[in-house]
């Protein structure tokens, strides 16, 4: 499709597209697929702060407070409920064994498991195959796009934001019990995700030059990695 | 009786130095998949046996690594390949620096991850590469509690027949990859001394935070 034969809406988000493109041009060294860093570099900076000032004390008193058995199996039950949501997208995805192994540990770790609490799908190994609407949208051929740092999200591509809202209807963590639940659900979820990488994120903090762009790169290697099942083709990167 | 005990003595110096160029004829024939099997199993037990590790002390991992996985680590090949095109042009003495500092800098990051180690087992995947490969990727998967966490490595068959690992890779995140950025950024704002300091600068608060 020609400029010339856009309609005028499409012609008014490609100028704001080169807009912000020119707005961003005072980055030192920019990035082919980071076009808004310093837009990013500014919601990076705020998500840091929130974490360090709310989440991350929120999350190590949580851990502090809750013995091991009880964090594994809000966890487990998290997880459930991620599942039921990965069934439908691996079905979306055509892809027959994700598919039927996640509903088999939906099934499994919903009776059995006690609503998800015990984990007996994964002790009986079934797989788990995580996937979300943005990885649908990635399997069906939709590019990433450009990199972008929602605040409190977090790191995303125009792809995976485009998928977010689907994510949201679907999910459900968002969507379950009355009104309060679906307020407290999700922020519990937080919560516990965090506290499971508090170790961790104090090692990967402790490796990197630039946070932004050491956590900027490996979502990108990750992203890549999850796209082709941990086993992307080669980049011509090595000497 | 003499020429019987001297050609005995012969003969057992023989054995001895056939049984040596056995040995090490045997480190040279190890597969690279096999090599890195042995070294995850040594450092996972060392880990799990010493209580002082277990519970954080990541000085004493440091010490491990750098005794066990360093000699198995192309050092020089990984910091060249992470600085990227301003390798050439440091001179010898600021790539030893260079060398220098991100070896701290990798080694404290790697037993840190390992201080997380509990009851985990190593997997190796089976390998798929041809018998006179020089370099292979070999993939093993951490399992344990949780999710399995997919552990590849980079490995090249070194001049003395030895295999020594070149990058590695956490969840798909190539190490030597994932510093190339951050690297070319220093080293444009600030030239190669800037990039040693920078490297210099975090070594000494890591060191600081962990004290």
């Amino acid at each position: 499709m020609s400029i010339v034969r856009m309609g005028l809406h499409w012609r008014l988000v490609v100028l704001a597209v080169l807009l912000v493109l020119q707005g961003c041009a005072t980055v030192a060294q920019p990035n082919a697929r980071d076009p808004l860093e310093s837009f990013n570099r500014t919601v990076f900076g705020f998500n840091d702060a929130v974490d360090k000032a709310v989440i991350k004390p929120v999350a190590t008193g949580y851990k502090a407070i809750t013995p091991d058995w009880l964090r594994k199996g809000v966890g487990n039950f998290f997880n459930n409920l991620e599942d039921v949501w990965s069934a439908v997208n691996n079905g979306l995805q055509g892809r027959g064994q994700e598919f039927s192994d996640s509903v088999g540990r939906v099934m499994v770790n919903s009776t059995i498991g006690l609503l998800g609490v015990y984990d007996v799908a994964s002790d009986l190994n079934i797989e788990r195959h995580t996937a979300d609407f943005g990885l649908t949208l990635g399997r069906w051929g939709v590019p990433p796009g450009p990199y972008v740092v929602l605040p409190l999200f977090g790191p995303r591509t125009l792809r995976e934001v485009a998928g977010m809202p689907v994510d949201t209807l679907g999910k459900p963590v968002y969507n379950m019990g009355d009104p309060e639940t679906r307020t407290l659900l999700p922020i519990v979820n937080v919560i516990d995700l965090r506290a499971k990488y508090l170790n961790a994120g104090e090692v990967l903090e402790g490796a990197a030059l630039d946070p932004y762009s050491f956590r900027r790169d490996a979502y990108f290697q990750r992203q890549r990695n999850i796209q082709y099942d941990g086993n992307p083709p080669e980049e011509d990167s090595e000497p | 009786m003499k020429r019987v005990f001297l050609r005995k003595l012969v003969i057992g110096f023989s054995l001895l130095a056939g049984l040596g160029l056995g040995l090490q004829a045997r480190a040279e024939d190890e597969a690279p998949d096999a090599m890195i099997k042995r070294l995850s199993v040594e450092v996972l037990d060392s880990i799990k046996a010493d209580k002082s590790i277990r519970n954080g002390d990541v000085n004493k991992i440091i010490v491990l690594v750098d005794n066990r996985v360093m000699p198995h680590v192309n050092f020089l090949r990984m910091t060249a390949s992470a600085v990227g095109p301003g390798w050439r042009q440091a001179t010898p003495a600021q790539q030893k620096r260079l060398q220098e500092e991100f070896e701290v800098l990798l080694v404290r990051t790697y037993a840190g991850a390992l201080g997380q180690v509990s009851d985990q087992a190593i997997m190796v995947k089976p390998l798929r590469a041809a018998a006179d490969d020089k370099e292979v990727l070999v993939r093993t998967e951490v399992r344990g509690k949780g999710d399995p966490i997919q552990l590849d490595y980079r490995v090249e068959k070194a001049a003395d027949g030895s295999w020594k690992v070149y990058n590695m890779n956490v969840m798909g995140i190539w190490l030597v990859e994932n510093y190339k950025t951050q690297f070319a950024q220093e080293i444009n704002a600030k030239g190669v001394d800037g990039l040693i300091a920078s490297l210099a600068e975090r070594n000494k608060s890591n060191a600081r935070a962990s004290k």
